[in-house]
């Protein structure tokens, strides 16, 4: 029981930061809000499942076309809503929501509901930790989801794209004059964190059926992940994930599976009320606090 | 070189009756006075000309302008909301609650909810006044979706079923006046507030919260003021209607109750409070003539929201507005 608490915690952690990397990109990191994250989540694995079964593409293709598309679609929703609020974070927020609730209710009008939405998983198979089994694709989940994180955390440490994307959360005047065109990298963070989520959707959703409702909770998850680690922290990120994942193992598996939604926003409301910039938040600490 | 530009300039009319306020004809009047008044008049005949099915429809929208009126007043506090339905939905299980349980009256569960249910809600979301931003709105959207799901996997207060019997009114004529009435004295109440020393200090919060903070006043204990009156007004909205459809359920807590109030705002105009009204009763009604396209509603106000915040984030009560007081003419300039 313990081991399986675990082993099965762990991986829930590594499932809560996959789904938080590309929200905590575009949020935390260059701080643009995209509350579009959950429906572009659920896009991409509709967006796969369709060109699979309707389409007739192969798998790796599918998967590659539905990365592309959606990170296509993370830059049109910048330049054609974003771009033109940028700066108003009422109506950033408001215009990201909007646009992510009409994908998703959009999906949901359409009838995309049901078993038959699954998508494959990588490797069939499973193998067997002491007396835990745990199937191929949870392994992938695990491998990627590390691979990515530390990708993450290189790339806005050591190369200029990343370096920007942190400069203009910081200060976006001095970055401007540092020669860095803020909305052209802002664009390309939306992207990548649209890009992420997508990654993100073809690993996790082959454990289940595809579901409108995943895209809110996907969301949730997102934010209570970034509000905890602390804006703009990829360590953040990760430490979050790990105490929200354990916690909703723990309390999943001593007071039954109805409390593990509720771990996640009274995890937020601690964190707000005892550190409120998170818990590795630096950049912001005191803008944000009044 | 000489340029044309569109100028504006204030009407006549308005300058005599609005702002040096001498009024000296029954034009001047009614220019006047027809704004404020034509709301009040058309609602209260409202209820006396409609069919019953459109009287049901009135009392919906009423009830989704009074949700944009609160939101409107949180914006103005500077908190937005993406949660409206966590104020409803309270006040709809308090009410719920009470009848069921202690079979107390239509009269008492009614306030009783409301001031329990903005009490409730600003305790809820206390922890987040403290904080600048985008918090709010995240941890508004997260709440109820939360008791939804806590509701749903619990079991308490109903489950999935909800709790039916409840009390109803006695007759649709009170159900219609009542909320039209309350709807009224919010709005009036909301416009005469923002203009007060209370309101002043509550704009400021938005404004520059460090200056008021530096003024010497509690700027946390002003917000959950602010809170506590748009949970109040909220959970009114939801003890109403549970006596209406003498019914409660998950329901209450549906991104519906949260994204209509908030397109209403928008499409109509933010910070004018007008504008909100005007915005639910253009988007209501219209969602119930387009009943048939079931599901597809919520993606039209998503997709007007977008389109209103993002092309004309004015709104279309400012317009109108801009329309009735001034007049543009085409000016060349040199430059």
């Amino acid at each position: 029981m313990l081991e399986v608490t675990i082993i099965y915690g762990f991986i829930n952690s590594i499932i809560l930061a996959l789904i938080a990397l590309g929200f905590s990109l575009t949020f935390g990191i260059s701080g643009v809000s995209n509350f579009a994250y959950g429906a572009m989540y659920i896009m991409a694995g509709y967006a796969v499942w369709i060109m699979i079964n309707m389409l007739g593409l192969p798998f790796i293709l599918a998967a590659i076309l539905a990365v592309i598309l959606t990170s296509l679609f993370g830059l049109a929703l910048y330049r054609f809503v974003l771009l033109r609020v940028r700066g108003m974070v009422i109506s950033e927020v408001i215009a990201t929501f909007g646009v992510g609730l009409a994908i998703l209710e959009l999906f949901r009008y359409l009838g995309f509901t049901g078993f038959e939405y699954t998508l494959p998983v990588f490797t069939d198979g499973s193998v067997v930790i002491g007396d835990t089994y745990i199937d191929h694709q949870r392994l992938w989940i695990v491998g990627i989801g590390i691979s990515l994180a530390i990708g993450l955390y290189l790339f806005t440490r050591y190369t200029k794209t990343g370096l920007a994307f942190r400069g203009i959360a910081q200060d976006e005047k001095t970055a401007l004059s540092l020669g860095i065109n803020s909305d052209r990298v802002a664009g390309l963070s939306v992207a990548f964190g649209s890009g992420l989520a997508a990654i993100a959707a073809i690993l996790i959703l082959p454990r289940g059926t595809i579901s409108v409702n995943e895209g809110y909770d996907v969301l949730i998850n997102a934010m209570a992940v970034c509000i905890i680690g602390g804006l703009g922290s990829t360590v953040g990120v990760i430490v979050a994930s790990f105490m929200i994942g354990y916690a909703q193992m723990i309390t999943d598996a001593f007071s039954g599976p109805h409390w593990k939604m509720i771990v996640s926003l009274v995890a937020i409301l601690i964190i707000l009320l005892v550190k409120p910039s998170g818990l590795f938040g630096k950049q912001k600490e005191l803008e944000e606090r009044i | 070189m000489k340029q044309k530009r569109r100028e504006r300039i204030d009407r006549g009319i308005k300058v005599r009756s609005d702002d040096i306020f001498a009024l000296t004809s029954y034009r001047e009047f009614l220019y006047v006075s027809v704004p404020p008044v034509a709301p009040i008049i058309l609602l209260l005949a409202l209820p006396l000309i409609l069919p019953l099915y459109w009287q049901k429809v009135l009392i919906t929208t009423a009830v989704f302008a009074i949700l944009a009126l609160s939101w409107d007043f949180l914006v103005t506090v500077g908190m937005v909301s993406l949660g409206q339905a966590l104020f409803f939905g309270v006040g709809a299980y308090l009410a719920g609650y009470f009848d069921l349980r202690f079979g107390l009256p239509i009269w008492t569960t009614i306030p009783l909810a409301t001031l329990m249910g903005g009490l409730i809600s600003a305790i809820l979301l206390l922890p987040v006044l403290r904080l600048r931003g985008v918090y709010f709105s995240m941890v508004t959207l997260v709440l109820p979706l939360m008791f939804e799901r806590t509701i749903e996997a619990t079991g308490w207060l109903g489950g999935t079923e909800g709790l039916t019997g409840l009390k109803s009114f006695s007759n649709i004529w009170v159900e219609c006046y009542l909320i039209v009435i309350v709807l009224l004295l919010v709005f009036f109440g909301f416009r005469r507030l923002v203009t007060t020393d209370y309101g002043l200090v509550l704009k400021a919060i938005n404004n520059n919260d460090r200056a008021v903070m530096s003024g010497g006043i509690n700027i946390y204990w002003m917000k959950a003021q602010a809170l506590f009156i748009t949970g109040s007004i909220g959970a009114f909205c939801g003890a109403f209607m549970t006596h209406v459809y003498m019914f409660v359920g998950m329901p209450v807590f549906a991104l519906d109750y949260s994204i209509l109030p908030l397109a209403s705002a928008v499409v109509g105009g933010m910070g004018s409070f007008a504008g909100s009204l005007l915005g639910a009763f253009i988007l209501v009604p219209l969602s119930e003539a387009l009943r048939g396209i079931g599901g597809l509603r919520t993606v039209i106000y998503a997709i007007s929201l977008v389109v209103f915040i993002v092309a004309i984030p004015e709104g279309i009560f400012h317009y109108v507005q801009r329309k009735y007081q001034q007049f543009e003419r085409w000016a060349t300039v040199d430059n």
